[in-house]
C-alpha cells in the first residue's frame, strides 16, 4: 500500500438522533480505512450495517459525528466533483438526454463546449451507449441508466469513484455485464474506487481489497486483499482461488448477518 | 330540452334554439365579440402578472427554507381570503376600470400560484439534488439546473389549473361592476330577462376555457417531452 493514501477515513463514526424522543441510533462505530491511489476497495456488509452511510460521509453528503475524511491530505467538508458517485437508485436527470446527463458536471465546471463534446463522446463509447445519445432516461433500461450514471461520474475525472450498490437493482445477467464493464474501465484507467455492496461474489470479482463491515453499529471487521490476477475474465469466478475467498468471506458475513437479524435490523 | 317540450316557462330558461339565435344577434348586432375580447384580455393580463411574480417567489420559497419560513404564514392566510370579497374594496380603491379587474384576478391567482410552486419545488427528488452535488454543482447550479427544470412540468400544470380559476374571478368581477366584458353582458341580459343571452354567455366562457386548457396542455407536452409517462 502506498505511503500517502488518496483517501483516508480516520476514526469516523456516525450517530443519528433518536426519532420522536427515542434513543439515538449508532450507525457506525469509529472506523478507519486507508485507500491507496488507484486501489479498488469493496465495503462488504449485511444490509443496514452503515456501509452506505460511510460512503455518503466520504461523498460529503453526510457529516461524521466524530472523526474525519481526508482526500489527498485535505479534509472533506462537503460534496464535490473530486468524488464522483453512482447511486443505487436511478438518479439520471430525467429532463436531460443521455449526452446532456454525462455532460452535466462538465458544464457546471465551465468546460468549453468542444472539449465537453469530446469527453462525452469518449465515455458514451466507453460504456457502450452509442446510438442512445439523444434518448431521455425514461426510454432506457435500468442497466443503460446505470451505465449512463457511471459515465456521468467518470466524465468529471474524479480522484475517487464512489459506488453505492450501483448494480443492486439490476437483474443477474445485466449485473454480471456491468461488473465486467466497470472492471474493464478500472483495468484501463486505474481509478481509485470505493464500492459498497452486500454481494460477496461481486466484491471478490471486482475488488483488490474487500473490507467486511460488522452488523450495526458498523465497523470494519476484516480487510482481505484479493490476489486474483488482472485482467480478470468472468471465468475467474469458477477457479478454486475464487471459491476459497468466497468461502472465507461468506463465513464472516454470515456471522454478521445473524447478529443483524438478532438485533432486528 | 325541458323548455322545448313546454315544461318550463321560456322567460326563465331559454331553449337551445333561442339561445343560439340570441347569441348570433349578440355577436352581430351588439358587438359581443368586443366583450369577449375584453374579458380574455383581463384574464390573461391578471394571470400573467400573478404568474410572473408568483412563480419566482414560489420557487425561491421552495428552494430556500428561510424564505419559505418568512412568507409562508402570510401567504397561507392570504390564500383563504376570498378574491370576490375584495371586489367592493377594490372598486373603492381602483374604480370599476381595468385596474380593479386585474387586481381581482391577481388576488385570486397569485397566492395559489406561490404556494403550489413552493410545494412543487420543495418536493424535488432528494437523490437528484445529491447527485448534482456530487457532480460539483454549486447552490446556484442546483436551483437553475435541478430544481427548476425538474419542477417545470408540474409548475406549468398548476398554472393551467389556476388559469381555470382566474376565469371564475373575472366573471364575478364583471358581474359586480363593469361596463364591458362577458360578465357585464350577463348582468345586462338579466335586466332584460333574456335568459338566452345569459346561457350563451356562460357557454362562451366554457368554450374559451376548454380551448385555453387545450392550448396549455399542448404547449406543456411540447415543452416537456421528457416527462411523458
Amino acid at each position: 500500500m502506498g505511503s500517502v493514501p488518496t483517501l483516508a477515513i480516520e476514526e469516523v463514526s456516525r450517530t443519528f438522533p433518536g426519532v420522536r424522543g427515542g434513543p439515538p441510533t449508532r450507525a457506525i462505530e469509529p472506523t478507519s480505512l486507508r485507500i491507496a491511489d488507484n486501489d479498488f476497495i469493496c465495503l462488504l456488509g449485511p444490509s443496514g450495517c452503515g456501509k452506505s452511510t460511510l460512503l455518503r460521509i466520504v461523498a460529503g453528503l453526510d457529516r461524521p459525528t466524530t472523526g474525519r475524511v481526508l482526500l489527498d491530505g485535505e479534509p472533506v467538508i462537503g460534496p464535490g466533483a473530486d468524488r464522483g458517485m453512482v447511486f443505487q437508485s436511478y438518479t439520471l436527470f430525467p429532463w436531460l438526454t443521455v449526452e446532456e446527463n454525462i455532460g452535466f458536471g462538465l458544464r457546471e465546471q465551465g468546460t468549453a463546449a468542444a472539449e465537453r463534446r469530446r469527453i462525452i463522446a469518449h465515455y458514451i463509447e466507453r460504456v457502450g451507449l452509442g446510438g442512445f445519445e439523444h434518448h431521455y432516461p425514461r426510454m432506457l433500461s435500468g442497466g443503460m441508466q446505470q451505465r449512463t450514471a457511471l459515465a456521468r461520474a467518470l466524465a468529471n475525472d474524479p480522484k475517487v469513484l464512489l459506488l453505492d450498490e450501483p448494480f443492486g437493482a439490476l437483474d443477474n445477467q445485466t449485473r454480471a455485464l456491468m461488473q465486467e464493464l466497470l472492471l474493464g474501465i478500472w483495468e484501463a484507467d486505474r481509478k481509485t474506487v470505493l464500492f459498497v455492496t452486500h454481494d460477496i461474489e461481486e466484491a471478490i470479482f471486482i475488488a483488490n481489497r474487500v473490507a467486511v463491515m460488522t452488523a450495526r453499529p458498523g465497523r470494519i471487521k476484516s480487510d482481505t486483499p484479493i490476489d486474483l490476477p488482472h485482467p480478470r475474465h468472468y471465468t475467474v469466478k469458477t477457479t478454486p482461488e475464487f471459491s476459497a475467498y468466497k468461502a472465507r468471506l461468506t463465513e464472516e458475513i454470515r456471522i454478521e448477518s445473524i447478529r443483524a437479524v438478532e438485533m432486528g435490523a | 330540452m325541458a323548455t322545448l317540450g313546454g315544461f318550463v316557462n321560456k322567460t326563465f330558461l331559454a331553449d337551445p334554439i333561442t339561445m343560439v339565435v340570441s347569441g348570433w344577434r349578440l355577436l352581430v348586432l351588439h358587438g359581443f365579440y368586443v366583450d369577449i375580447g375584453v374579458t380574455i384580455w383581463r384574464v390573461i393580463g391578471g394571470f400573467v402578472i400573478a404568474a410572473v411574480i408568483g412563480v419566482p417567489l414560489g420557487a425561491a420559497m421552495g428552494a430556500y427554507k428561510p424564505i419559505e419560513a418568512f412568507f409562508e404564514p402570510f401567504i397561507s392566510f392570504a390564500r383563504y381570503l376570498p378574491a370576490s370579497g375584495f371586489i367592493p374594496l377594490l372598486i373603492l380603491w381602483a374604480g370599476i376600470g381595468e385596474k380593479e379587474k386585474l387586481a381581482v384576478i391577481f388576488i385570486g391567482s397569485f397566492f395559489q400560484i406561490v404556494l403550489m410552486v413552493a410545494v412543487i419545488v420543495g418536493s424535488t427528488r432528494r437523490d437528484l439534488v445529491e447527485a448534482a452535488y456530487t457532480l460539483g454543482a454549486s447552490a446556484g447550479g442546483i436551483v437553475r439546473r435541478v430544481l427548476l427544470p425538474s419542477s417545470a412540468p408540474d409548475i406549468a400544470e398548476s398554472l393551467r389549473l389556476v388559469l381555470g380559476w382566474a376565469w371564475t374571478y373575472v366573471i364575478v368581477a364583471e358581474l359586480i361592476g363593469a361596463s364591458s366584458g362577458i360578465g357585464h353582458m350577463i348582468t345586462d341580459s338579466q335586466a332584460l330577462l333574456d335568459t338566452g343571452q345569459i346561457i350563451f354567455g356562460i357557454v362562451v366562457i366554457g368554450v374559451i376555457g376548454l380551448v385555453s386548457d387545450y392550448l396549455f396542455k399542448t404547449l406543456n407536452q411540447r415543452l416537456f417531452p421528457w416527462s411523458l409517462a
